[in-house]
């Protein structure tokens, strides 16, 4: 399943997965990560502070790395490398014990940390439907807007060329 | 060949000093942020990113700002600092079909699907330089339209549906994919190897070669069939979480080039392709890059290899700025033990030069 698809249509997504609760819970998490890599960890750590946070800890402190980007040959063909970008990761435990990974692009590790902390939450039975109302659902939106006004921006450059019979111009 | 010298440290920590002085410049003029160079050199940052082969816009506007905008040198620095950086591993290869599209045009095609969109662009700018921007320029905010939801299929994929076009090389089961950042370069490389190399390659050597085969030299009959900027999401398959995570997205620029055609006795004859594909939003460079591509499939094609931009040991071996600039700027190193053996030997030639010639001197005196 294409990523844009599961950030564009989060509910439609889920129900097209195989309906095992592993899988479920899987295309929840990437949708989460999916919205919450593209916000800043302020915006992240702010909408968090809503939240009566159960206790946690660092299973992996946060750490700066890379990633190699592969594109395909022709768009659509076999695999290369096209070049390095830096990136982060880090992984939390709830004191109740649900584990959650936090990868980003960047070097913000503390982004990272943010994310896994949320990553954890989503699994949560307590916590998933407050951290989906209060954090992730309104970074999505706030990421639909952005993607809406530049979409909107973009199709303004739309053009229709039209040839012209030698001699009329 | 270069020997080791001592002293001169004090000349060098006060050549680094005068260096950052002329890095500020005039310090009654504001200092350049990063954010500044990153939102308004943005081509520059992105060319840094490509050929410096990370991506990372902070980093390359630190680059550019230390470098005081000498974008090799910026590039070096940032092969530099990646080179200190643990590798997490590879992402999953990006979707450039399902980039949210910035702009859009294909030289073969009016109406395609999805439509022209020239978005952020150069092109018909009259090239006048404008005064009103040397000071305090507020830009008129976007004009807006109502954006389609129709998909942007890319162009070669529309040719590709009638098998008017060669379809792109799949790979093998299991086959790795080469990455010459780890493995030294051999000869014949594969495409895998050639399009890394070209994708971090110099923009104006890659332009001269791209130019050189549209002149004559491994002509190829290119049209531009598509170019497109945008940005594309970037999964990275992590192992201990068990499926591919998202990372974010980054911003690309991919040219298709669509080339003549080849055929044989068993084969109808369909359009080749060159590829091109670089970080940010970089024409020029993939454009020229898709252009080069297509030259050094010559042997793959049964095409003569007659001409430099044909020659894959020609093109990669020097399309890497770092690398090049590296061994011309070298020279400027203190060489004098080298050099001191080379006056040696041409004094002893002189010294017998001019042996050889005196008896016929004193001969011609004589007479």
């Amino acid at each position: 399943m294409k990523l844009s698809n599961i950030i564009d249509n989060l509910e439609s997504a889920s129900s097209v997965d195989p309906v095992t609760q592993h899988n479920d819970q899987q295309a929840q998490r990437k949708a989460a990560m999916a919205v919450l890599a593209h916000a800043e960890a302020g915006e992240i750590a702010a909408r968090l502070r809503d939240l009566t946070l159960p206790a946690h800890q660092d299973l992996r402190a946060p750490e700066n790395g890379l990633v190699m980007l592969r594109g395909r040959a022709g768009g659509d063909g076999a695999p290369f490398n096209l070049g390095e970008a830096t990136a982060s990761r880090a992984a939390v435990r709830l004191a109740s014990g649900e584990v959650g990974f936090g990868y980003t692009l960047g070097r913000d590790g503390e982004k990272a940390r943010l994310i896994a902390l949320c990553d954890a939450l989503v699994q949560s039975r307590d916590f998933g439907g407050a951290v989906e109302r209060d954090v992730i659902a309104p970074l999505r939106e706030q990421l639909m807007a952005r993607r809406t006004q530049a979409a909107a921006e973009t199709a303004a450059t739309k053009v229709d060329f039209y040839t012209m019979v030698r001699g009329e111009g | 060949m270069y020997v080791a010298v001592k002293g001169g440290e004090r000349a060098i920590e006060n050549a680094h000093r005068l260096l950052a002085n002329a890095r500020r410049g005039d310090q009654n003029v504001p200092e350049v942020t990063l954010d500044q160079i990153s939102e308004q050199l943005g081509l520059a940052v992105d060319r840094v990113m490509s050929e410096g082969s990370l991506y990372d816009r902070e980093l390359a506007s630190l680059a550019i700002k230390q470098a005081r905008g000498d974008l090799i040198e910026a590039i070096f620095l940032v092969r530099a600092f990646r080179a200190t950086m643990p590798r997490f591993g590879a992402s999953e290869p990006v979707d450039t079909g399902a980039m949210r599209v910035q702009r859009r045009v294909s030289s073969t095609f009016k109406d395609i699907p999805g439509g022209q969109i020239l978005g952020p662009t150069f092109d018909y700018t009259h090239r006048l330089l404008d005064p009103s921007l040397a000071e305090g320029f507020v830009p008129e905010a976007p004009a807006m339209a109502e954006a389609s939801t129709a998909p942007t299929p890319r162009v070669t994929d529309i040719l590709g549906r009638d098998g008017l076009i060669e379809s792109s090389p799949q790979a093998e089961d299991g086959a790795s994919v080469g990455d010459l950042t780890r493995e030294p370069l051999n000869f014949p490389a594969d495409r895998d190897l050639r399009l890394q190399n070209l994708a971090r390659g110099d923009e104006g050597f890659l332009l001269a070669m791209g130019y050189s085969t549209q002149r004559g030299y491994g002509r190829n009959h290119p049209f531009a069939g598509e170019i497109r900027f945008g940005e594309v999401e970037v999964e990275f398959a992590a192992e201990d979480v068990g499926f591919a995570v998202p990372l974010g997205s980054i911003e690309l620029t991919e040219c298709q080039m669509v080339n003549q055609f080849k055929g044989s006795a068993t084969e109808a004859p369909c359009f080749t392709r060159g590829y091109g594909l670089a970080f940010g939003q970089s024409e020029r460079k993939t454009m020229s890059m898709a252009l080069v591509d297509r030259a050094l499939r010559a042997r793959e094609l049964g095409e003569e290899v007659r001409a430099p931009a044909q020659d894959e040991e020609f093109v990669m071996s020097h399309s890497d700025n770092v690398q090049a600039t590296g061994f011309v700027e070298h020279l400027k190193l203190p060489h004098y033990v080298d050099f001191q053996s080379e006056l040696g030997l041409l004094r002893k030639l002189r010294r017998e030069f001019a042996d050889a010639q005196a008896p016929d001197a004193m001969k011609e005196a004589a007479e």
